[in-house]
């Protein structure tokens, strides 16, 4: 199934690469994580607590808490307001923060 | 002893305008942005964009460019990727700053501005949890901020002016554009009618949103108008959109759906500050009471922008001027004379911006039984998964405010502190109760109103004094 | 509109006087400022101890327990209580020696729900504690409720059993009538025979009332709730060496109190959040918690609630009134002890006396 997202094709674009549950994908220097995330065409980001229904980013501008993500084995940060770092460990945040304990 | 003059929060149009004409009047200014660069959201990414990304989004974006030139040349400080947790009545700011290992700190200023701008409408409808549907607003910040695109297509729908930019703005980068649908009640055209004169007098508005029209017309784009009962349907993502049409239901497939409403003051910051707010019944949403120079009932504070009330990127812009002017003029560096003088191109930039409003409102307006048509399984607290028959049982059983309920259900209790749900709630509560919205009291919005850790806080700084 | 007694306050003890009352055939009139369960009862860290209490409480925190254990035959609602346990931890052998010396003395007046635990159990009841610490005090029969629905709980079983409960009615004096008393309110007056004073953060005013000056103070202490979390924790926890109590509630949430205080403004009746004080919270819970550090607080508040000099309640009898009973000055820890405060009163109401001892309670220790 192909990304629902694609990026435009822009000459000056500089990458990186960062791990999105452990694979290694290539991401352009500038984007967030969650835009990278979205480029990458993975669907669903997380899992919700309660249901555990599937939810993926919503508003991109910090105010649906829809993007939570674990970063580096922190839990539930918000994507859209992070840019990518070179080696960065993106996994789907499965309910709640497991990460912690 | 305050440890800053002027302290502005938010970097779009109406922050950027009101430190850059603070500053050239002396003040010494200090302007917080989330973002790394300039720009807010409606010229997001403007400072650094790639000059044919900028073509594509069209000549109104590019302005954005000259507003941060000319706050960049001015003698006020920028903090970008800095958020801010709590400000209250005292001016005191609590801020979270840096890059990798983030620092929190107390300030503290004589005035703050705050231009937290807008953020689209929460209107529930049913799917629109659905991994695959977003704002229409995230669809531009993923094309401004990143050049990133529908790939296989997009329905976008709703009713208000993003709607047709957006898609006139995929039709210039060659995105496939499955569907417009517009969810403008057909009653709305009526009600707009009696403004559309006054309206002509800002032409350049209706103009545009006519040329997109025709332009996506013309290239083939599916337009329906008088759509109802937008439904997201799919299981791990959204496959398909249904909605009725003609008396008919239709059904469209994409694996995306760019939903929009119209936008909301982002008033989370403002509320938790204590400033009064009142709800406006024709912009359907809670905005602070503010005098003809943005104060707002707090002394020391002023409210601009859209954060204010929504009146679009021009008016945010000479809003931010009148703010910055009225702040030097307040803390002692220019005359009320020359403050009266600077800003009156600016008041008659306003006036006229006006004369286009209540012919928007009236016809985006969003339909007033829409959230009491509301079905019982539709999600109205997206955090917690509450739907809209729970809300509705809590209701009968007697916790008849949106904080109560909030306490009962813990609706507005989640992650996002009802940002999503609280525009919902107070329309839903005053539906059942009978009564205007304004009446009943809306959430009560406490700090930290951005992420913060218990580290964080353990490791607070106190900036708050002048040594 | 007149009744034969008039409870002024909506909050926990009013209500459960409301409901005492009821369950015995009166159907009293409640008048609350504001709406029921606004304020201390609806916002508090919803601890049901009996661990720590001051000596003269712990007759009457014996009592609640019971009651709290069979919370859902009283109100109908089980108000998402758990009995998990509460601890005090002593993170030195010094204060160890502090507790160890508590319980003695508790035990020498007959007194054992409290008891020492050791290093070992310690560690096996509460895992992510810290390394380093040297045992607790423990009761393995506290546990918590959930405030405000509590609150509601206690307010829908009063009106079931009679009584009326009406929201933004604010009592402005009060005077002495043919048949007992007259209230005067922002929506008209009211008479009764008997008056109850369950007015918390408020209820200063309404003493003096009746000739009474009491030194109850109005602060609002703050508290902080997290994201949700994976279970780690079944006690409440506090330290003897922190301000601080920690409980994980079954939702996930972690509900952090400790009585830093925040700015009030009796006035406008608004907090203010002090953080700087609320920082050393949070220093307790990243030095006893280190594993919370990177979790999100989602959000602060601060209730308004009556604090006594002795921090011991009012209960009992106006000394200067006839028909006049005062309930209030909790000091942030009423909320265990409302199911049997509403018992007392309505036993000093309708029998002239009560069955637990209340002395050290008498509004005249400030006279």
């Amino acid at each position: 199934m192909s990304s629902s997202f694609r990026r435009l094709d822009e000459p000056d674009r500089e990458w990186l690469t960062v791990e999105i549950e452990g694979e290694t994908v290539c991401v352009a220097a500038g984007e967030t994580v969650a835009a990278a995330v979205l480029a990458s065409g993975m669907q669903s980001c997380r899992s919700t607590p309660l249901s555990g229904e599937p939810r993926a980013p919503f508003c991109m501008m910090g105010v649906c808490f829809d993007c939570l993500m674990g970063i580096d084995g922190t839990a539930n940060r918000q994507t859209c307001q992070l840019p990518v770092k070179e080696g960065m460990k993106i996994r789907r945040q499965l309910g709640s923060a497991k990460a912690y304990i | 002893m305050a440890q800053h003059q002027l302290l502005i929060i938010g970097g779009g149009p109406a922050g950027l305008a009101a430190a850059t004409a603070a500053a050239n009047a002396g003040v010494q200014c200090l302007l917080i942005d989330e973002q790394a660069t300039p720009g807010g959201q409606v010229y997001r990414g403007v400072a650094d964009i790639p000059t044919q990304r900028a073509k594509l989004l069209g000549p109104d974006y590019q302005y954005g460019h000259t507003l941060v030139e000319d706050f960049k040349a001015s003698t006020a400080i920028h903090m970008p990727s800095t958020s801010v947790w709590s400000l209250n009545a005292q001016r005191e700011i609590g801020i979270l700053h840096g890059t990798d290992n983030k620092q929190a700190t107390l300030l503290s200023a004589e005035r703050v501005l705050i231009a937290t701008g807008a953020m689209e409408r929460p209107v529930p409808f049913p799917g629109w949890t659905l991994p695959g549907v977003m704002t229409a607003g995230a669809g531009q910040i993923l094309f401004k901020s990143a050049g990133i695109v529908p790939n296989n297509g997009v329905v976008v729908a709703g009713s208000g002016p993003l709607l047709l930019l957006l898609a006139w703005q995929y039709m210039q980068a060659g995105v496939i554009i499955n569907a417009i649908l517009d969810l403008t009640p057909k009653d709305n055209y009526w009600r707009a009618l009696p403004h559309l004169p006054r309206a002509l007098l800002s032409h350049h508005y209706l103009l545009k949103g006519l040329k997109y029209q025709r332009q996506l017309k013309h290239a083939g784009v599916p337009f329906y108008t008088g759509v109802s009962d937008l439904c997201a349907v799919g299981k791990e993502a959204v496959t398909t959109v249904e909605f009725s049409h003609s008396g008919g239901r239709k059904n469209i497939k994409t694996p995306l759906l760019m939903s929009h409403f119209g936008v909301i003051p982002d008033s989370h910051l403002s509320r938790s500050a204590g400033c009064h707010h009142y709800w406006d019944p024709n912009q359907l949403c809670w905005r602070p009471t503010t005098d003809k120079w943005c104060n707002s009932s707090i002394r020391g504070i002023a409210i601009i922008g859209d954060s204010a009330g929504i009146g679009g990127a021009v008016a945010a812009h000479h809003a931010g001027r009148l703010a910055g002017l009225d702040s030097a003029y307040r803390l002692g560096n220019i005359s009320s004379q020359q403050r009266d003088e600077n800003a009156r191109q600016d008041r008659r930039w306003l006036a006229e911006d006006l004369h286009v409003r209540p012919f928007f409102e009236a016809l985006f307006r969003p339909c007033p039984t829409l959230l009491a048509k509301l079905k019982d399984e539709t999600l109205v607290c997206r955090c917690e998964e509450i739907t809209t028959g729970t809300l509705r049982q809590a209701m009968q059983a007697g916790h008849s405010d949106p904080n109560q309920l909030k306490f009962f259900t813990r609706c507005g209790m989640g992650p996002c502190q009802g940002r999503q749900c609280d525009n919902t709630i107070s329309q839903l509560v005053a539906h059942e109760l009978g009564n205007n919205v304004g009446q009943n009291e809306p959430y009560r919005i406490r700090p930290p109103v951005s992420p913060l850790t218990i580290e964080q806080l353990a490791n607070l700084q106190d900036g708050r004094d002048k040594q | 509109m007149k009744a034969q007694v008039i409870i002024i306050g909506g909050g926990l003890m009013g209500l459960s006087t409301a409901l005492h009352l009821g369950l015995r055939g009166v159907k009293a009139i409640v008048l609350e400022q504001d709406s029921p369960g606004r304020h201390a009862s609806g916002v508090n860290a919803g601890g049901l101890r009996q661990l720590n209490r001051h000596m003269d409480e712990i007759p009457l925190s014996v009592a609640a327990a019971e009651m709290w254990k069979n919370i859902k035959s009283l109100v109908n609602k089980d108000c998402d209580v758990q009995f998990n346990g509460q601890l005090r931890i002593a993170e030195t052998e010094e204060q160890l020696k502090t507790l160890q010396k508590r319980v003695d003395d508790l035990q020498a007046k007959g007194y054992y729900h409290e008891r020492i635990i050791d290093k070992d159990m310690l560690y096996h009841l509460v895992p992510k504690l810290v390394a380093g610490c040297v045992g607790a005090i423990y009761n393995p029969d506290d546990g918590s409720a959930r405030p405000f629905h509590a609150s509601s709980a206690f307010r829908h079983k009063a009106i079931a059993l009679g009584a009326k409960i009406l929201s933004h009615v604010a009592v402005k004096s009060i005077e002495k009538s043919a048949s007992g008393w007259q209230l005067n309110t922002n929506q008209g007056t009211y008479h009764a025979v008997y008056i109850v004073n369950c007015a918390g953060a408020w209820a200063r005013h309404i003493a003096s009332e009746f000739g009474e000056s009491v030194p109850l103070m109005p602060k609002a202490p703050m508290l902080m709730v997290t994201e949700r979390l994976p279970p780690f924790l079944k006690p409440v926890v506090g330290a003897i060496g922190h301000k601080l109590s920690f409980k994980q509630m079954q939702n996930g949430t972690v509900i952090i109190g400790g009585a830093h205080l925040a700015h009030l403004d009796m006035q406008s009746q608004k907090t203010e959040i002090d953080f700087t004080q609320l920082k050393i919270s949070a220093q307790s819970v990243t030095k006893l918690f280190p594993h919370m550090a990177a979790v999100r607080i989602v959000r602060t508040w601060a209730g308004i609630e009556g604090f006594m000099p002795d921090n011991i309640p009012v209960i009992g009898p106006s000394a200067k009134a006839d028909g006049v009973f005062h309930a209030f000055g909790f000091s942030a820890h009423g909320f265990q002890l409302s199911p049997i405060v509403g018992r007392i009163i309505s036993e000093l109401i309708l029998d002239g006396k009560t069955t637990l001892p209340i002395k050290a309670f008498d509004i005249q220790r400030f006279q």
